[in-house]
């Protein structure tokens, strides 16, 4: 079954119109969307390059990781708001656009990633001890992130 | 020669408009822009939140920001070329940009916030770390700061759509005014 009548359904809701029907709506929600996603690269960085070896070397991980949760789970929130209206508004360009299907592939796959291995590997405290499993978690999270950042940006040219 | 006149002379040099046409080149440009800003305001609100005392209070904020600042700084730089060059691709129109005169300022004040907080606020933060409060000082700073770039990121944002662009009229004479726009002209 295709999903583009969904997709249809988002671009006509009253939502997505109103959006598209004003000037600077689109731009503000999309500001919102910006702070977010520093908020988010900002608490995940923290830790993983702590996994990595540097950074806040003078600190646990399972600390780290539990003083940035908050954080994460609130910019998260504000990125799915902010990216939610912004989808309605194109949602039929979206389904059209590569970029748009790279992002939420690695976005799904990074959240998968984030709330199973990752957040093992954080809580266990296993990069103190063993450093290859950090180090792997720390670049696949953010190899991951960045399909997700890439993507976003490049829905826009599209 | 005024600003208006040599950035209407850079916006027809031809690397200017090789910039601006090219297919990819502009978009990589802005792309990194954009994922440095992340990086760069992702590492700021982390210390402003640590000088507020919203994240991380055990840890001494100065060890927060000595440990984080090289990111923060390698981030800002590539952002500060990349945007130059953003700037350098479309000139006249930036400069006659009401969101990017406002981003100009407001970064202006953001560097300020920093060379006080460097200057005075912080080798206090340094010597009463321990304890894990930081002085209210660094408070006001950390604060300061988290607004200031939250507006830079708006405005920065904001550029790219701007509908008080010289060409959109009528515009109320104020706007005309603070963007050193010509109404009676179709404009540049």
């Amino acid at each position: 079954m295709s999903l583009l009548p969904f997709f249809q359904w988002c671009y006509q809701t009253a939502i997505g119109e109103a959006i598209r029907e004003s000037i600077w709506l689109f731009p503000v929600i999309e500001a919102f969307h910006l702070v977010g996603l520093g908020l988010v690269v900002g608490a995940v960085l923290l830790v993983d390059v702590r996994l990595l070896g540097a950074g806040l070397v003078k600190q646990p991980v399972p600390e780290l990781a539990a003083a940035v949760q908050p954080w994460l789970l609130g910019s998260l929130a504000l990125m799915f708001t902010s990216g939610g209206l912004l989808f309605l508004s194109e949602a039929t360009k979206c389904y059209n656009s590569p970029a748009f299907w790279v992002k939420m592939t690695s976005l799904f796959l990074v959240l998968i990633f984030t709330f199973t291995v990752r957040r093992r590997v954080t809580r266990a405290n296993l990069a103190a001890d063993r450093p290859l499993p950090g180090r792997l978690t720390a670049l696949i999270s953010l190899s991951l992130w960045f399909g997700v950042a890439w993507g976003g940006r490049w829905i826009g040219f599209s | 020669m005024s600003l208006l006149a040599f950035f209407g002379w850079l916006a027809d040099t031809s690397w200017s408009v090789a910039l601006h046409e090219s297919q990819y080149a502009y978009s990589i440009v802005e792309s990194v822009h954009v994922w440095t800003l992340a990086v760069f305001f992702g590492s700021v609100v982390m210390f402003d939140l640590r000088l507020l005392g919203w994240i991380m209070p055990k840890v001494p904020a100065s060890e927060v920001v000595g440990r984080l600042l090289p990111v923060t700084k390698v981030a800002f730089v590539i952002m500060v070329i990349t945007g130059t060059l953003l700037f350098f691709a479309i000139p006249l129109r930036s400069y006659q940009n009401i969101f990017f005169r406002s981003k100009m300022l407001l970064l202006l004040l953001a560097g300020l916030n920093v060379w006080l907080f460097h200057a005075r606020v912080y080798p206090k933060v340094v010597t009463s770390d321990v304890g894990g409060i930081a002085p209210r000082a660094a408070k006001v700073a950390g604060a300061l700061s988290l607004a200031l770039w939250i507006a830079i990121v708006f405005s920065g944002r904001m550029i790219a759509y701007n509908w008080f662009d010289c060409d959109r009229q009528p515009q109320p004479d104020i706007i005309n005014f603070l963007t050193s726009c010509d109404a009676t002209e179709a404009g540049p």
